[in-house]
């Protein structure tokens, strides 16, 4: 039943939410002052209000150029691109190579499966700082360092294996009788995973290729250590540079921050639906 | 329409030998039930008629077509699964139409045919919901609909109603065979649930350890069982079965119960067994529940009332005899308690060998 709440029991509401979402976004808020602050703040304010507030920060990540041979390219745009091409195309390459390994595994059996799927595993036990040298070297020999190819290549290294590992848990947990049912019905073999067993996992899909988009988005050690050219850079790597040579411009890298988080909360508003279904139930019932 | 011919099947899983040379044959038109203990086979027997599993060997025919190595989707073949199998991603509409656009069907005979089939089983509210938003027995409803729009040659059914509560499974049984008598499909439909047996079959098959052991009419085989398993099987409560041995005395074959040849004597009609009958012979007698009265003077054999079920209809006493558990339907205004021993008179019995469990019959009166 739904009763109309009092005016009372409304306000209270309203008040503890108002409290929680504070203590939620209150570090949040610091970047956002400190990223329009025209001065320095004193030390430690309690509230974040920015300082003599504007837009300069923001305009000097955005606006910031660079000569490339005779050409002044826009540094902030090219690297946003970089990020954004390197983590869709790991994304892209995690989840569709997944696809058809993890419903063979799920629902094949083959010489060499459980092998195979240990020694997949294996290659998961490093973490990726550990082979951060040997990759260096690797793609300097293929020609691939400071390239958005060699950096998907590395980061799908790990994708890949992490989204075979889910969708095969997602395709073992829809029932077999789906497929049969639709094979019964009149599909190939071919046609009852194409039109059921893949819409039936499409929202955990959704799932892995976010979390594969986000990790790529996200990574900073591999980037900084095989993009050397500032134009190739994604956008972790110029968060860094703000703050690492001679003095930290943390108010550059809040703005910096500002802006790289955006695409992440667009993709989260979009795909929160699936998430949320995804991340409960694998998306399936019997 | 078409019938189905099954001939010596066999199939193993591993070490597993699930089907042991079964043969089945089910006239066009006709709704054939499988029925048999958990794991004897059943569901196996389906799957290789619908070509989810492949025979090793044998053959299947389907009208004069050898389907044994066909595709499912080859075979022209509907089918509803114990966990009805609705695509979660479509709704009730598409998950009607979801065979027929797969063959092509052309979009007003799809329409045509949902709506004969939403109007038979009462989709029509339901045809835009998703599954998940179905009750249990909407859903059922909704997997038979599946199976009628494809018209397919033969109807499959592995326990369609055994996920439904014990009421609207006795209404969808009368609605089952109601639809096939509409119909006229040729069904192969699988239970373990006697009564479903018993109601649906035109022609009924006893599997057991993936053998067939007898086939027929579903009354005949209650009448006269093959086997001692059979006759177990089917009926319920059960049938009573007590150790005896055969003896003749002044010309009358008797059945003396109990290892000890002191004890009860049943008298048998020596027509009905022939030459079976051979003095010293150890059987197991069998005595339906149903096939028992109370003796008014003293004669028959002594029950050990243990407990007393009052049904309303009838009244079911549990207890000994000679030795052995044994039930028996009395009259509801049988006035019987807990701890008495009554005495009883068998009507009808059956003989079985204590060996290999074959009915002592004669061969002309078996199915
Ligand atoms: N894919 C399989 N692999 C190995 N063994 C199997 C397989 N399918 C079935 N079996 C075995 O075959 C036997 C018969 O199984 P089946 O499912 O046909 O039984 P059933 O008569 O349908 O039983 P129930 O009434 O419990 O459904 C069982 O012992 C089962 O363990
Ligand atoms: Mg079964």
């Amino acid at each position: 039943m739904n009763r109309k709440p009092s005016l009372a029991e409304s306000i209270a509401s309203h008040l503890v939410l108002v409290v929680a979402v504070a203590f939620a976004l209150y570090p949040v808020l610091w970047v956002v002052s400190l990223a329009f602050s025209g001065a320095r703040p004193p030390e430690a304010r309690v509230f974040p209000v920015p300082h003599d507030p504007t837009l300069a920060h923001l305009e000097a990540v955005v606006l910031s150029t660079k000569k490339v041979g005779d050409e002044t390219i826009y540094l902030f745009a090219r690297q946003a691109l970089n990020s954004i091409l390197v983590a869709t195309a790991t994304a892209a390459a995690g989840v569709l190579i997944a696809i058809p390994t993890s419903y063979a595994l799920a629902r094949f059996r083959f010489v060499g499966k459980e092998a195979g799927v240990r020694s997949l595993l294996a290659t998961q036990m490093f973490p990726t700082v550990a082979s951060a040298i040997p990759l260096y070297l690797l793609l300097d020999y293929l020609g691939l360092l400071n390239s958005r190819t060699g950096l998907v290549v590395c980061y799908a290294s790990t994708s890949v294996p992490f989204a075979i590992f889910q969708l095969r848990a997602v395709f073992e947990s829809i029932p077999v009788d789906l497929e049969e049912a639709a094979m019964v019905d009149g599909a190939t073999r071919f046609q009852a995973f194409l039109k059921v067993a893949l819409p039936a996992a499409r929202p955990a899909i959704a799932v892995t290729a976010l979390f594969a988009f986000m990790s790529a988005y996200n990574e900073f050690i591999l980037a900084a250590t095989l993009l050397g050219k500032e134009e190739m850079f994604t956008l972790p790597v110029l968060l860094q540079s703000y703050i690492g040579e001679y003095d930290a411009q943390w108010e550059r890298f809040a703005a910096g921050a500002l802006i790289v988080s955006l695409p992440v909360m667009a993709l989260f508003y979009v795909a929160q639906r699936h998430l949320v279904s995804g991340l409960t139930s694998g998306g399936v019932k019997g | 329409m078409a019938s189905v011919k099954v001939t010596g099947l066999n199939k193993r899983f591993g070490d597993t030998h699930v089907l042991k040379g079964v043969s089945v044959e089910v006239p066009d038109g006709a709704f054939a039930v499988l029925v048999g203990p958990s794991g004897c086979g059943k569901s196996t027997l389906l799957r290789l008629l619908a070509g989810l599993e492949e025979a090793d060997e044998g053959h299947i025919f389907l009208g004069d077509r050898d389907v044994t190595r066909l595709e499912p989707r080859e075979r022209d073949i509907a089918m509803v699964f114990q966990s009805y199998a609705l695509y979660p991603h479509l709704t009730v509409r598409e998950n009607l139409a979801f065979g027929l656009k797969l063959r092509k069907t052309p979009a007003a005979e799809i329409d045509k045919r949902l709506g004969e089939a939403s109007e038979m089983l009462g989709l029509g509210p339901l045809l835009d919901r998703y599954p998940k938003a179905l009750s249990g027995g909407q859903r059922q409803r909704v997997a038979m609909g599946r199976a009628i729009v494809r018209r397919a040659q033969l109807f499959l059914f592995d326990e369609p109603l055994s996920n439904l509560d014990a009421a609207l499974r006795a209404q969808v049984r009368v609605d089952i065979r109601k639809l096939h008598d509409r119909l006229g499909a040729t069904s192969v439909y699988v239970t373990h649930d006697q009564v479903e047996a018993m109601t649906l079959a035109d022609v009924l098959f006893v599997l057991n350890k993936g053998v067939v052991e007898q086939a027929g009419p579903p009354l005949e085989i209650y009448a006269h069982p093959r086997t001692k398993f059979v006759a177990g099987f089917l009926g319920s409560p059960a049938m009573n079965f007590l150790e005896a041995r055969l003896e003749q005395r002044d010309g009358q074959w008797m059945a003396a119960l109990g290892r000890d040849a002191r004890g009860v004597q049943v008298a048998l009609d020596a027509e009905a067994f022939g030459e079976e009958l051979q003095a010293g012979r150890r059987v197991m007698l069998g005595v339906r529940p149903h096939d028992v009265e109370l003796s008014q003077d003293g004669s028959g054999a002594a029950l050990e009332v243990s407990i007393v079920e009052a049904l309303g209809v009838e009244s079911l006493a549990y207890g000994t005899l000679a030795g052995a558990h044994f039930v028996a339907r009395l009259e509801p205004t049988a006035k019987v308690g807990k701890g008495e021993t009554v005495r009883i008179l068998f009507r009808h019995v059956h003989l079985f060998d204590a060996d290999t469990g074959l009915s002592l019959r004669a061969p002309a009166k078996k199915a």
